[in-house]
């Protein structure tokens, strides 16, 4: 059965059309056409799918669309302005904390949910927050690094 | 498949009584959309209960401290007056999954899930907590140890759901602890975890205790002998040596790549030590 689900994505208001057991992670992509939600593993391991739901960080391949019915949802698309980068980008890029790019979307939601709760992280507590998210690529050390400077500089602005 | 949001209790039951084919309770989804995803079930109903505002409340009163059946872990954690109460329960649900699941996972879910390695189901064991369980026919409690009869099984009928956790008024000179062994950190399923919940006097004898041991049996056990081992006595040596023995000795574990029932054993004894401990620095205890 096909349902409507009328929701808040990065600021603006969207209806999409989804089945009852489709997930979000494949609403967005699909239906919404939002493709920086990425899909590693569906089972909720790798975190490439993050997303954050009314403020809270969640793998979107672990919720069904129709939960989001009336709710906001941020997705990596909405971080900048589409004017500038956000500074997490901006840091990721500095440090050269990606590679291929598929886990990408999905550490600088994690790092973005992180933030927004603790500005100043040690870096063991990036590391925890970060835990949900694997990197075949970089080794990890660049993304902490990254993270780091992005909360030095939001700490300063 | 028909997905329903209720926003009442009473609303979830009716569609949980009267759905024909299987029918599942939603909450935090972490166990049901992946075994959904792989193919393991295929509900032809999902009753989401995040939408029950009762089933998020966290709530302290004479009778102890409620948490509503769909209050993630995450939203544990930062209920300060619970985590003082009960740091070990908090603890235990703090260490399923990332943060991504935290936002998401409860531990009504857990114990329904039915896992002999659920990381909440010990500590709540060890804390004497209750589920509130709704139905067609009203309200009844049952003691947590009661809910999971085995492997993904629970004592649940048709149309009932778990719509709170309900732990005990939390005693002077008292505290709880949980502990588990896994190869990483992080993101991993117990091999082995001990919880202990106890009391002590103010010569340092211990008065009251609970002990449970997870991943080393069908379900998580309790360990009557072990708590026989500390009521009497403070924490020595000795009475830490009868602990690890009556645990080791409780333990019915599976042989696999992660554990083999020999390292299982040895190590529910020393998890079981290490948790005692734990709970009774967090007392007030002293040698
Ligand atoms: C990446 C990842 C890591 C994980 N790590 C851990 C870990 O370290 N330790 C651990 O113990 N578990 C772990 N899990 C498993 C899972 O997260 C937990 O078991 C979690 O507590 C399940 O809660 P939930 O709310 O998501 O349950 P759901 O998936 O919503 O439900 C689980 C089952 O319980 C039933 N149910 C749920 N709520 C109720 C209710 N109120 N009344 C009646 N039935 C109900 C559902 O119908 C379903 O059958 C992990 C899962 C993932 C995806
Ligand atoms: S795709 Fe969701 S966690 Fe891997
Ligand atoms: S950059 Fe390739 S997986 Fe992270």
């Amino acid at each position: 059965m096909t349902n409507l689900v009328n929701t808040n994505i990065n600021g603006d208001a969207v209806g999409f059309a989804c089945e009852a057991d489709e997930t979000l992670l494949d609403a967005l992509r699909n239906r919404v056409g939002l493709k920086g939600v990425k899909e590693g593993c569906g089972t909720g391991d790798c975190g490439a799918c993050s997303v954050i739901l009314d403020g809270t960080l969640v793998c979107s391949c672990l919720v069904l669309g129709m939960e989001v019915e009336g709710r906001t949802v941020e997705t990596v698309e909405g971080l900048s302005n589409g004017a500038e980068l956000h500074t997490l980008q901006s840091k990721f890029i500095e440090h050269a904390a990606l590679q291929c790019g598929i886990c990408t979307p999905g550490f600088l939601m994690a790092a973005k949910a992180l933030l927004k709760n603790n500005p100043d992280p040690s870096e063991e507590e990036i590391r925890y927050a970060l835990a949900g998210n694997l990197c075949r690529c970089t080794g990890y050390d660049k993304i902490v690094r990254a993270v780091q400077a992005t909360a030095a500089e939001l700490r300063e602005a | 498949m028909r997905y329903e949001a209720p926003l009442t209790t009473p609303e979830a039951v009716e569609l949980l009584a009267s759905a024909k084919g299987r029918v599942h309770v939603l909450a935090g989804g972490t166990d049901l959309i992946v075994r959904m995803k792989g193919g393991f079930i295929e509900p032809d109903v999902v009753v989401d209960i995040k939408r029950i505002k009762d089933m998020h409340v966290i709530r302290k009163s004479a009778a102890g401290i409620s948490i509503g059946a769909a209050t993630s872990c995450g939203a544990m954690g930062k209920h300060s007056v619970l985590k003082k109460a009960w740091p070990g329960v908090v603890e235990a649900a703090n260490l399923i999954g990332s943060d991504q699941v935290q936002g998401r996972c409860t531990m009504a879910g857990n114990l329904c899930n039915a896992s002999p390695a659920a990381d909440s189901v010990p500590a709540l064991i060890a804390a004497g907590a209750q589920v509130l369980i709704v139905g067609p026919r009203g309200e009844r409690r049952l003691p947590v140890e009661k809910l999971a009869t085995g492997p993904g099984k629970t004592s649940l009928k048709k149309g009932e759901l778990v719509t709170a956790i309900e732990l005990p008024p939390r005693k002077v000179r008292s505290a709880d602890a949980y502990l588990r062994f896994t190869p990483r950190t992080e993101m991993d399923i117990a091999v082995v975890s001990a919880a202990v919940n106890l009391t002590i006097d103010r010569k340092n004898v211990i008065t009251d205790a609970r002990v449970a041991l997870g991943a080393v049996a069908i379900k998580a056990i309790r360990v009557p002998a072990a708590e026989k081992a500390l009521i009497g006595n403070t924490l020595n040596e000795e009475t830490l040596a009868a602990v690890a023995k009556a645990c080791s000795a409780a333990c019915k574990p599976i042989d696999d790549k992660r554990g083999t029932v020999e390292y299982r054993t040895r190590v529910a004894g020393v998890l079981a030590k290490r948790a005692a401990q734990a709970a009774w620095t967090r007392a007030g205890g002293k040698a």
